[in-house]
């Protein structure tokens, strides 16, 4: 099997743990992988995008457009930005948060959430909206987003690994000290998408 | 062997412990800092020396020497970061070196971190020097183990050049379980033959341009240019394709993506070009695409071999303007490349609706961060004059946003201070004040700064220090005094460097005390002669915050100077009224700026 995972947000957000530990996952299951990350002057609150690619026959790092079978949105506007990226038929996993950039507050661009929701929607049938920053909240850590996200992701079908091996690759990461809270996070990501 | 996720960069260092390096240095850049730093995690245990040096010439100079005694060594830098190492490097070519020297060079097409996007392959073509272009992190490593080798068999440096898709990318890699330890150094022996004079270096270019046709010998053998994706074609086809580095990756996708089933030339060592696979290759061709990064580095190369050898073949890439010059390529892009040349329909999808007006999200100064601070002092001091404010590589790039639009000309590492020497000499009315970081300083800034001093510009440098390269991701330097390796030494102090270098009027001052620092920014702007402000204070990712603030709506008056002068991410609106969100770091510099003192520090 082939499968190709668009995880965008914001830097800082925690993309780069999301897109290794789903990796880490995958190469478990014996399967060859790819990441490509945003590192460096992009990642100080700019648009940041990572792809993880699993399967047989890997070239490239990144996903062509319309080729990914999941998108995680970190963040409300980055989910919008990425859905190109989106097959059709594609699971997008959505950010309700939406973290305004200064360029608004000075009047240099805008954010209607309204707007963006609906495109979000209408452009992708699998859709599942989460509130990340509530979730977050809730499981102890305000930068628990990508955890949460992943455990979300962990409950959805057509995944090479079972939830016990993604929350294993994901705590390989994760200091000593913040394993409790990331397990905390993983689960409420899963109970979330009962509601969802 | 174990398998590992690694990344390219990684992957560059694990493969160069396996060779047995001894010696690595570099300086950071973006995409090439993590080899320094993992091949430093891996020094302890393989026993050998890791450095970050003060710029890239320090860097392959150190390396240059470790070679010289016999020693393996590696040196590591961004594209632009060759510039500054070109005058050791062009010469060490005709030198030549003991023990294997490899330079890993990583190209920045987009760009993405970067001020240009040169092409390295071309600059080993003017050092005569051969390179090697991986298309995975894989590759980089396999690559990298070749370069060693092929470096003493040949005695010339060999240059590694991934891009930022190779340096940036994870795959599933093998790793030696107990790679070699360092392995001894024959020693340096003293001949003249180190020793670079114009009798030396006519014999030595006779020598170099031998090289190059034993370079090419060498890297045919290599198996780095290689045919793929022959099954089932015969002696005579119409088309085939020619790709070198990461845009293998993107044609052999686009291809399966299109359901074409094409030849492809797999370069991994596009110089000096192997002669024989390319002509194998154009004589079972009609037509060839060439589809590389940048400059048609390969494609020329190709072009002159087909001219030389009297072939008809078609080749068609950057001379034809089929492929772009400018950006990166993918998979995308490619397969259009693809339909273009081959003359057959796009197979797209339907065009989705367009997506609505996104919010723009730039890189930008984090909250807190200590630069916001020190712009801000400099603009007041320097407000109702015509000031110019030249600026310089770093985070402090982004100073050059709105709304502190506090950078006025930035061009490479170290440039700001004599770029302000130049603008005086033709309006020495204007104040002018160069920016630039610690690490910047230490890199390339103290020439610039003597050069001041000594023919008498009046400029102001400010020097933003924050006690680390924060924007490559926060590597020591010398004035904190932290090794590469983690080890303690003496801190070099700027200030009295500064002074040491003729300089009258130099003050350290805190960002974060807003009256202090703009009163230290007036006194050197009006001081007659160079003077230097350092800018002292921690980056807001090395110290954890101990405080926040707050905004007390009953005394905000909605004025919205803090949203609008500081432009702090921590700052946003809250229907209609300016908020601190938690992301606040607690400079409290907005506090400081407030007019009718609303801002306060948060009670815990």
């Amino acid at each position: 099997m082939n499968l190709d995972i668009v995880i965008s947000g914001v830097g800082g957000q925690g993309s780069v743990l999301a897109s290794r530990a789903l990796a880490l996952a995958a190469m478990e299951r014996g399967l060859a992988v790819r990441t490509s990350e945003v590192i460096g002057m992009a990642q100080r609150e700019g648009s940041v995008v990572s792809h993880v690619r699993m399967g047989e026959e890997l070239y490239g790092a990144t996903i062509p457009d319309h080729r990914a079978d999941f998108l995680l949105g970190l963040e409300l506007a980055e989910t919008a930005r990425a859905l190109d990226k989106l097959k059709p038929g594609g699971t997008v996993i959505a950010s309700t948060a939406a973290i305004v950039p200064a360029t608004v507050q000075l009047g240099l661009s805008t954010y209607d959430r309204e707007n963006i929701t609906k495109y979000i929607k209408e452009r992708a049938r699998k859709v599942f909206f989460l509130d990340l920053e509530e979730l977050s909240r809730q499981a102890g850590h305000a930068k628990t987003g990508n955890v949460i996200i992943l455990g979300a992701l962990s409950t959805l079908p057509g995944l090479p690994f079972g939830p016990e091996q993604m929350l294993r690759a994901v705590l390989r990461f994760v200091p000593e000290k913040f394993l409790e809270l990331n397990q905390r996070a993983f689960a409420a990501g899963r109970a979330a998408m009962e509601v969802a | 062997m174990s398998l590992k996720l690694l990344m390219g960069n990684e992957a560059i260092a694990y493969g160069a412990a396996e060779a047995g390096v001894q010696v690595a240095a570099g300086y950071p850049g973006t995409p090439s800092s993590e080899v320094i730093s993992t091949l430093a995690r891996l020094a302890g245990e393989k026993g050998f020396y890791v450095e970050w040096s003060i710029n890239e010439k320090a860097a392959l100079e150190t390396a240059a020497g470790a070679s010289y005694a016999g020693a393996r060594a590696i040196v590591t830098m961004k594209q632009v970061g060759l510039n500054v190492a070109a005058d050791p490097l062009m010469t060490l070519a005709y030198i030549g070196v003991k023990g294997g020297l490899v330079l890993v060079v990583a190209d920045d097409p987009g760009p993405h971190s970067s001020q240009n996007e040169q092409d390295t392959r071309l600059f080993a073509r003017l050092a005569k020097l051969p390179v090697l272009d991986p298309a995975t992190p894989a590759e980089a490593k396999e690559m990298v183990k070749y370069a060693f080798e092929l470096s003493e068999k040949l005695n010339l440096p060999v240059i590694l050049r991934p891009t930022t898709r190779t340096c940036h990318a994870c795959q599933d890699i093998e790793v030696a379980d107990a790679g070699e330890k360092s392995r001894p150094a024959s020693g340096f022996e003293k001949s003249p033959d180190w020793v670079i004079l114009p009798g030396l270096a006519a014999r030595r270019h006779i020598w170099l341009n031998q090289q190059q046709e034993v370079a090419r010998e060498l890297l045919e053998e290599s198996g780095f240019n290689r045919l793929v994706n022959i099954q089932g074609i015969g002696e005579q086809v119409p088309a085939g394709i020619i790709a070198c580095g990461v845009s293998y990756n993107y044609v052999r996708e686009a291809l399966g993506m299109s359901w074409l089933n094409l030849p492809v030339l797999k370069i991994g060592a596009p110089f000096p070009l192997p002669v024989r696979p390319v002509l194998d290759f154009l004589t079972r061709v009609k037509r060839v695409l060439v589809v590389e990064e940048q400059e048609p580095a390969v494609e020329d190369q190709v072009i002159a071999m087909a001219w030389r050898s009297k072939l008809l073949t078609g080749i068609s890439g950057k001379n034809d303007r089929l492929v772009p010059r400018e950006g990166e390529l993918n998979t995308d892009k490619v397969k259009t490349i693809l339909e273009n040349f081959l003359e057959i329909p796009s197979a797209g999808l339907e065009t989705a609706e367009p997506a609505p007006e996104l919010p723009l999200r730039p890189p930008v100064l984090c909250a807190g961060c200590p630069h916001r601070a020190s712009f801000y002092a400099f603009k007041e001091a320097a407000r109702g004059t015509d000031a110019i404010f030249s600026g310089d590589i770093g985070c402090y790039t982004l100073g050059a946003m709105a709304p502190l639009n506090a950078v006025d000309t930035c061009l490479c590492m170290g440039a700001g201070i004599t770029i302000a020497a130049g603008l005086h000499r033709v309006e020495p009315h204007r104040k002018q004040v160069a920016f630039l970081g610690d690490s910047t300083f230490f890199h390339s800034g103290i020439p610039g700064l003597i050069n001041t001093v000594y023919n008498k510009a009046e400029v102001t440098l400010v020097v933003l220090d924050n006690s680390t390269t924060a924007m490559t991701g926060h590597q020591p330097h010398p004035g904190v005094g932290r090794t590469a390796a983690g080890e303690q030494g003496i801190p070099v102090d700027i200030a009295g460097l500064a002074r040491a270098c003729g300089v009258k009027f130099v003050r350290e001052v805190d960002p974060y005390d807003l009256p202090a620092s703009t009163e230290a920014a007036r006194a050197a702007l009006a001081y007659p002669g160079p003077a230097v402000v350092i800018m002292k204070r921690e980056c807001v990712a090395l110290v954890k915050k101990k405080r926040a603030y707050t905004i007390d709506q009953l005394s905000c008056t909605e004025c919205g100077l803090c949203l609008e002068d500081l432009g702090c991410p921590a700052i946003g609106r809250k229907e209609g009224k300016p908020e601190i969100s938690k992301s606040c770091y607690g400079c409290g510099i907005c506090a400081q700026i407030c007019p009718s003192n609303a801002i306060r520090e948060e009670s815990r």
